[in-house]
């Protein structure tokens, strides 16, 4: 058996809370990530190249976090003013993000079913979708703690 | 009592790890394409180059699942080279099979290159045994790939007259199904899937939000808007909703995806060859679910075909992951006829 996500909403308050909180961490967290990912090869150059001046958001709902940022110059940026109209914008509970990283649940099947909403450039998500698809993650070690 | 001869499970493979989850899962083979518009599916970002090409044949064909090699959009005027050379490279890649579509470049495979095994492509549009036949004789096609128009006893009738393996779809996505022959997409765009190697491109799409509602638009033309609480679909336009006469629906296609579990053993009996899922635009999850399941299905029909039936938790895997979250039996079933 392996450990599954389920599906799940944060109760109100948090996004209440979570919105009134300073964004510009997650923004700075996440574009690192991107950053590190990027360097060590998880991401492939032609697709980055595509994403050169354009920017994102990401916003958690059910947490009433987000996080912007662009890419310029073969680096991901934090944006610490999230802009008026990003390129394009992911928009999921928690719970949907949790499913997708995990590669539990399928981006499209996540769409189609009104849990995840890309708006902006469709061509743009492509590119992205297609990228983390791509993805080969390391694998997992295999310690006892990871089998079940 | 002889068992029933179960048809191979044939898997989409967009990326190097949908490839290795169809493998893992239990595809015997799968099948994928180039990053350029000589494949069906030609969306940005998506497909092989040429080393996750080389790592996913080795990887597919060292655990013996086949490659096939989807070559099934139209030569274009002037680059008919582009498309000889696809074929000329599959043959160097070591592909088990190349699936091709355009009668020009059948005839270049079967001149050039006599030892490869050709498949005719659903977008061969090959409907009738007839045309399968034709495909047999003057190409040497091995097997076809059924448009998903045809009843359960036309594809009987296509089987009994011919010698070419017949290879119906098993799940995914549906469309108008006037495969090979739609222009729709070109009717909004001027691209099309035997043009430009997709359906809708992507960027003549657009999202837009609004408060409560989502509608979707095709070079600027409204195609669909959803409530929240709607599923929604791909944004096409034989999946739009129109007004006719009065009232908008649905008016070409519901979004909706074919899913043949209900009559595998039917299928089976038939003599068809394989099934093909449907999705290499989709998620190495996707590839993962669907494999699986119908993997679980078609053991379970080898198994003991007398007692087969449909698990509910099969379906269930199935329904999460179609289209518009509904699926059909599509033209199998169509009892008027």
């Amino acid at each position: 058996m392996s450990f599954s996500i389920p599906r799940f909403k944060l109760p109100g308050v948090l996004s209440t809370i979570g919105a009134r909180l300073p964004q510009w961490p997650h923004s700075l967290a996440l574009a690192s990530a991107l950053n590190v990912a990027a360097r060590i090869g998880l991401l492939p150059d032609d697709s980055l190249a595509l994403l050169e001046g354009r920017s994102f958001l990401v916003e958690v709902l059910d947490a009433g976090g987000q996080a912007c940022f662009c890419y310029r110059d073969g680096l991901f940026r934090p944006l610490f003013t999230a802009p008026a109209s990003p390129d394009l914008s992911f928009r999921a509970n928690l719970s949907a993000f949790l499913q997708l990283l995990a590669r539990q649940e399928d981006p499209d099947t996540l769409f189609f079913n009104r849990e995840l909403s890309i708006v902006g450039d469709t061509e743009l998500g492509l590119v992205i979708k297609n990228m983390l698809d791509a993805i080969e993650w390391p694998q997992l070690p295999t310690l006892p703690i990871f089998r079940h | 009592m002889t068992r029933p001869r179960v048809p191979q499970l044939i898997c989409p493979a967009g990326s190097l790890p949908a490839l290795k989850a169809a493998v893992d899962h239990g595809a015997d083979a799968v099948y994928l394409g180039y990053r350029n518009d000589t494949n069906a599916r030609n969306f940005a970002g998506l497909n092989f180059d040429h080393k996750a090409m080389v790592e996913g044949i080795r990887y597919a064909q060292s655990r013996q699942r086949q490659v096939l090699m989807a070559i099934n959009t139209f030569a274009q005027p002037g680059r008919a080279a582009d498309w000889q050379r696809a074929v000329d490279g599959a043959v160097d890649l070591g592909v088990d099979a190349v699936i091709l579509a355009d009668v020009g470049l059948l005839d270049y495979a079967s001149q050039r290159h006599p030892a490869l095994r050709l498949h005719l492509s659903v977008q061969g549009s090959a409907t009738s045994y007839e045309a399968v036949n034709f495909a047999h004789r003057e190409f040497g096609v091995r097997r076809a790939v059924l448009p998903r128009v045809l009843t359960l006893a036309q594809v009987e009738t296509v089987i009994r007259n011919t010698p070419v393996e017949i290879e119906v779809f098993g799940f995914g996505s549906l469309c108008v199904m006037n495969e090979g022959r739609c222009w729709l997409s070109s009717y909004a765009t001027g691209e099309s899937p035997n043009t430009v190697g997709a359906c809708s491109p992507a960027r003549y799409v657009q999202w837009e939000r609004s408060p409560g509602q989502m509608t979707t638009r095709l070079n600027g033309i409204l195609i669909d808007s959803f409530g929240d609480d709607e599923p929604a679909g791909y944004p096409t336009l034989c999946k739009g909703r129109f007004e006719v006469a009065g009232d908008t629906y649905y008016a070409l296609e519901e979004p909706t995806s074919l899913n043949v579990l209900e009559i595998l053993p039917e299928i089976a009996r038939a003599g068809v060859a394989a099934i093909k899922v449907e999705g290499r635009q989709r998620s190495p999850t996707y590839v993962a679910q669907v494999t699986r399941t119908l993997r679980a299905a078609l053991d379970e029909l080898a198994r003991d075909a007398q007692h087969f039936h449909v698990k509910a938790a099969w379906q269930a895997t199935l329904a999460k992951v179609a289209e518009g979250s509904q699926v059909t039996l599509g033209a199998y079933s169509r009892p008027w006829r």
